[in-house]
């Protein structure tokens, strides 16, 4: 539930679920997302779920903080709306020219490149939110010893596809963009696809993301 | 076949066709985007009698250099902005806030932005444009709008699918005044800095840097000093949020900004001063004044009722 509510700026509710970020509290974020999208408030022009908060931009001349505050305040929760989950299988390449950044894991981790790999495929990930630049998946929880910190500088250019790890999350880089996260492979698949207007983003919150292991020439001939 | 259209002679530093953008998107990560100045947005279009969201041509710095094939057709230029205009072997100075009738073979060249970031230039019709999301904004960083998702280049073409046969001369007196102090409220992280951080934020003067573009606004000052944590975990951004990353450099998000991020915010730049904002040149010195919400919806209701106030003079 929604702890606080405060004001971001003057056009911008900042609604905090508390400190902890977890499926529970993010499933909650994304409940309210989903119902104050249905609710079609007029004035508000964005809502952006994150891991435990949500804001709510509105147009200043059409609503205020106080306003729509009051609405949220009493906004009821859509009963027995689960959320769906989508599933996906995400081919990623892990050659040398695609995981830039393993050799630099090992060392920060401590582990081996095949008991990252092997820890890294194993795994299910559930996406708390999309964004940043567009559809980028932010998709958790990595176990323990798979965390690491993002890269001291950050790349000017990440490669498109690429998959990045960082604290407790992956997530794959939709466009080339500067990024500071530790990349250890590359999917050929399209997660965000700008010539569709609806839905353009491959995996939405709440969907639930698995990656396979591919080799290069199947990476060089895929189709999706 | 388009008959009317535009020669790009020279595309300008960095122009692109925007609109009033695109909402209800950040939650896939698609920003506004639109045009940086709302303010001389509008009067572009009110002066060549458009509707008051069709498409312009935004250029920031140095204009475009256009030759226009076609029609007579109407157009305006808005900002603070020298240019010329090539009748034949006349060459005229242009004035902006007024409007004036191009011809076949015509030119407009936008030499610059005087002191000043943004211009628009605003004609009597409507561009050949695919939109997207109901928008035509360009956001060159995702690739997304009209043009493909890119700037104006060189020896391309702007097509002109209509033009509407407005060619009333309108004119309005206006003049861009520079903003000197950028309101802003304190933001949702305020308390991560330290009493001597907060006190630099709002009593020292901060450096437009170089590396502004539409997506943000860097500043460099006196160091703002963080307690807490120089991360936070990721979240929502809007537009006029002031981040301040480890290096304790505020950076104000801009129209074409990130829809999440991880750094600490300082403070939100208030709605009345967005525009003002926008149009501050690197090397510019500036400080930050602290208002409260109420004041700011005031600020606001008094900077929409002047832009109306001008719209209606036009």
């Amino acid at each position: 539930m929604i702890k606080n509510i405060s004001n971001l700026g003057d056009a911008a509710l900042y609604c905090d679920f508390g400190k902890d970020v977890n499926k529970d509290i993010n499933t909650q974020v994304i409940k309210y997302f989903k119902t104050i999208q249905k609710k079609n408030i007029l004035g508000v022009n964005n809502i952006i779920p994150s891991y435990n908060k949500l804001i709510i931009s509105f147009d200043l001349k059409k609503i205020n903080f106080n306003k729509l505050k009051k609405i949220i305040d009493n906004i009821e929760i859509i009963k027995g709306d689960s959320i769906q989950n989508k599933k996906f299988e995400i081919p990623v390449c892990c050659e040398k020219e695609f995981s830039l950044d393993i050799k630099r894991l090992e060392e920060k981790l401590k582990m081996k490149e095949e008991k990252i790999y092997e820890s890294f495929f194993e795994k299910e990930f559930f996406c708390y939110m999309t964004g940043f630049i567009a559809g980028m998946p932010f998709l958790g929880d990595l176990d323990e010893n798979l965390r690491a910190k993002r890269l001291d500088t950050p790349r000017v250019k990440v490669p498109k596809g690429s998959i990045g790890l960082t604290e407790q999350f992956a997530n794959i880089y939709t466009f080339e963009s500067p990024g500071g996260w530790n990349i250890i492979g590359n999917t050929p698949l399209n997660i965000f696809d700008n010539t569709k207007e609806k839905e353009p983003n491959l995996i939405n919150p709440g969907d639930l993301v698995t990656f396979k292991r591919i080799s290069k020439e199947k990476y060089q001939n895929y189709h999706e | 076949m388009n008959k009317n259209y535009f020669e790009i002679i020279r595309a300008g530093i960095n122009s692109t066709f925007q609109d009033l953008g695109r909402s209800n998107l950040y939650h896939i990560g698609v920003p506004f985007s639109g045009a940086m100045d709302n303010r001389n947005y509008l009067l572009a279009n009110k002066l060549v009698g458009n509707d008051h969201n069709d498409p312009v041509i935004e250029f920031a710095y140095q204009g475009p250099h256009l030759k226009y094939h076609g029609d007579k057709i109407n157009i305006a230029i808005t900002g603070d902005v020298s240019f010329k205009i090539k009748k034949g072997d006349n060459l005229i100075d242009g004035e902006c806030y007024q409007s004036f009738i191009l011809e076949n073979y015509d030119e407009l060249d936008i030499l610059s932005t005087n002191k000043s970031v943004y211009g628009y230039i605003a004609i009597s019709g409507t561009f050949d444009l695919q939109f997207q999301w109901s928008s035509c904004s360009t956001n060159t960083k995702a690739k997304l709008g009209s043009n493909n998702g890119e700037k104006l280049s060189v020896n391309q073409k702007i097509n002109v699918k209509e033009i509407n046969n407005n060619f009333v001369l309108r004119k309005l007196n206006y003049v861009n005044t520079k903003i000197e102090n950028i309101r802003v409220i304190k933001g949702t992280n305020f308390n991560y800095f330290s009493e001597e951080g907060k006190k630099i934020f709002f009593k020292n003067e901060f450096k437009v840097s170089k590396l502004s573009d539409r997506m943000g606004m860097r500043l460099e000052g006196k160091k703002i000093e963080n307690i807490i944590d120089t991360n936070i975990r990721s979240e929502g951004l809007i537009k006029g949020v002031i981040q301040v990353p480890a290096d304790g450099n505020p950076i104000i998000m801009l129209s074409d900004h990130g829809t999440i991020g991880g750094y600490p915010k300082i403070g939100v730049v208030i709605s009345a001063d967005y525009d003002k904002l926008v149009q501050l040149t690197p090397g510019s010195r500036v400080k930050f004044q602290e208002v409260d919400l109420s004041s700011a919806e005031t600020l606001f209701k008094l900077y929409d009722l002047e832009t109306q106030n001008l719209i209606s003079q036009i």
